[in-house]
């Protein structure tokens, strides 16, 4: 399968395979007007399978939240076909309104307009809480 | 401006100053009487409560000041659908400080965010209650006469018991405090003060069901009251409320000095019989609440200490 090289943008790679429509989701990449490749299940030497996306024409990209997913993946910013800079990823101390708490008995459930903020709280395990009731983020 | 959210709120430092002026003002409470004239406590109770509202209200009149809120949602405009932000913004133009007091986790906090002042969380669901902690670590230290170096069981309903919670937060900054945590294992403490609090800090802690196994272990006993407000299911309450119920029987296991605190009200979980027993401390600790809170008042209006 080929996708063509990008001139100008970003590619998120080393995706744990799967999660690509997540990334998709929470980049809000739908919203875009530029072109967009999504590679599921491409082969990898170190994790046997991996998704891409490529995103054609945008330098900047929300790392807290690729980090807050996985901090695993790598980040090429792609300027004239080079890579011009590989972004670190690090797990971000806060995330605000990236994803929302599930637990009813939070003042998030009724209280409407105030931020979705969760905090890390165990970095070791990749452990995420509501910064309100203190309730664990649970993926799926 | 300082608010009261969750009870790290206040250091180390913070709570012996806090303890110490309460100190103060109960050995002499007359001259505290006037130290916030003209100021105004607002109670943002949308739950009930007997003594926190009432504690913080005789905290604020005793103190000269005046108070004013509400007892329950159906009396404000939350019934309006009315947001917490929005409340406290039009109640930060009417009053000086503000307790709040939800069924919701977090609604404290969110008030905080928005408030003009200081806000004091008088208790978030099943979540956290840093006041009554005020209170029970002032009680402790007048009785023990120390905050370290001690076993504590807390027994009951440890899930949605934000006493609890507030409590082991608390104490688990103190150098060599053991808890033993007494509960069916429906009722256990949740993971956030497990793994937060107990792993992570590497308090010593264990786990189990039996209170007569461990009682004569302790030097403080804090019962708790299964908290019929926080269950989704009307059985589950029924199977599990009776499941710890302090008798003299178990009360002749103890210490000859332990303490037994409860942050009431209670149900059926201390026997009548045991109010006698000079071991009984739940209800001086009501009486230490209206003084933690003078000095909690004082402290966020940043009122200075009088010479005495």
């Amino acid at each position: 399968m080929n996708v063509d090289s990008l001139k100008r943008g970003i590619v998120i790679d080393h995706i744990k395979a799967g999660s690509c429509m997540d990334i998709y989701k929470y980049l809000e990449l739908d919203k875009l007007d530029c072109s967009v490749a999504i590679i599921k299940n491409a082969k990898s030497n170190a994790m046997g399978k991996k998704d891409i996306i490529k995103v054609e024409g945008l330098l900047d990209i929300d790392l807290d939240v690729l980090g807050f997913i996985d901090c695993n993946i790598t980040v090429n910013v792609i300027d004239d076909g080079k890579i011009i800079e590989k972004k670190k990823l690090t797990m971000p101390e806060t995330i605000r309104n990236v994803v929302s708490c599930k637990n009813p008995r939070c003042i998030t459930s009724i209280e409407h307009g105030i931020d979705q903020i969760f905090k890390l709280s165990d970095p070791e395990n990749h452990v995420y809480r509501c910064a309100y009731c203190e309730q664990k983020y649970e993926k799926k | 401006m300082k608010h009261i959210i969750d009870p790290l709120d206040l250091s180390v430092e913070e709570l012996d100053s806090y303890l110490d002026l309460a100190d103060r003002i109960y050995a002499n409470p007359e001259k505290y009487a006037h130290v916030c004239d003209g100021k105004k406590l607002a109670t943002l109770f949308y739950e009930p409560s007997t003594r926190t509202r009432l504690s913080f209200e005789a905290a604020m009149l005793n103190l000269g000041g005046s108070v004013l809120g509400f007892s329950s949602a159906e009396n404000s405009s939350a019934t309006k659908g009315e947001s917490v932000a929005d409340t406290i913004r039009v109640v930060s133009n009417f009053a000086d400080i503000c307790a709040i007091r939800h069924p919701k986790e977090g609604a404290p906090m969110v008030a905080a965010q928005y408030s003009q002042i200081p806000v004091v969380n008088a208790g978030d669901g099943g979540h956290q209650h840093p006041t009554q902690t005020l209170t029970d670590i002032m009680t402790i230290r007048a009785l023990k006469g120390r905050l370290g170096n001690l076993t504590i069981g807390l027994c009951g309903d440890l899930k949605f018991g934000r006493t609890a919670h507030s409590l082991i937060t608390t104490l688990a900054r103190y150098a060599g405090i053991k808890f033993i945590l007494i509960s069916p294992p429906e009722l256990e403490i949740p993971d956030y003060i497990r793994d937060n609090t107990l792993i992570q800090k590497k308090i010593p802690f264990q786990e189990v069901e039996r209170l007569e196994d461990v009682i004569g272990n302790l030097d403080v006993l804090y019962m708790t009251r299964v908290q019929k407000e926080r269950f989704f299911n009307e059985e589950d309450y029924v199977r599990l409320k009776d499941s710890y119920i302090l008798d003299m029987e178990k009360m002749s296991l103890a210490k000859d000095d332990m303490i037994v605190l409860h942050p009431l009200p209670r149900v059926n979980e201390i026997a009548v019989e045991v109010d006698n027993d000079p071991r009984a401390a739940y209800f001086k600790q009501v009486q230490y609440g209206v003084y933690i809170r003078m000095a909690l008042i004082m402290k966020l209006l940043e009122v200075n200490d009088i010479e005495c």
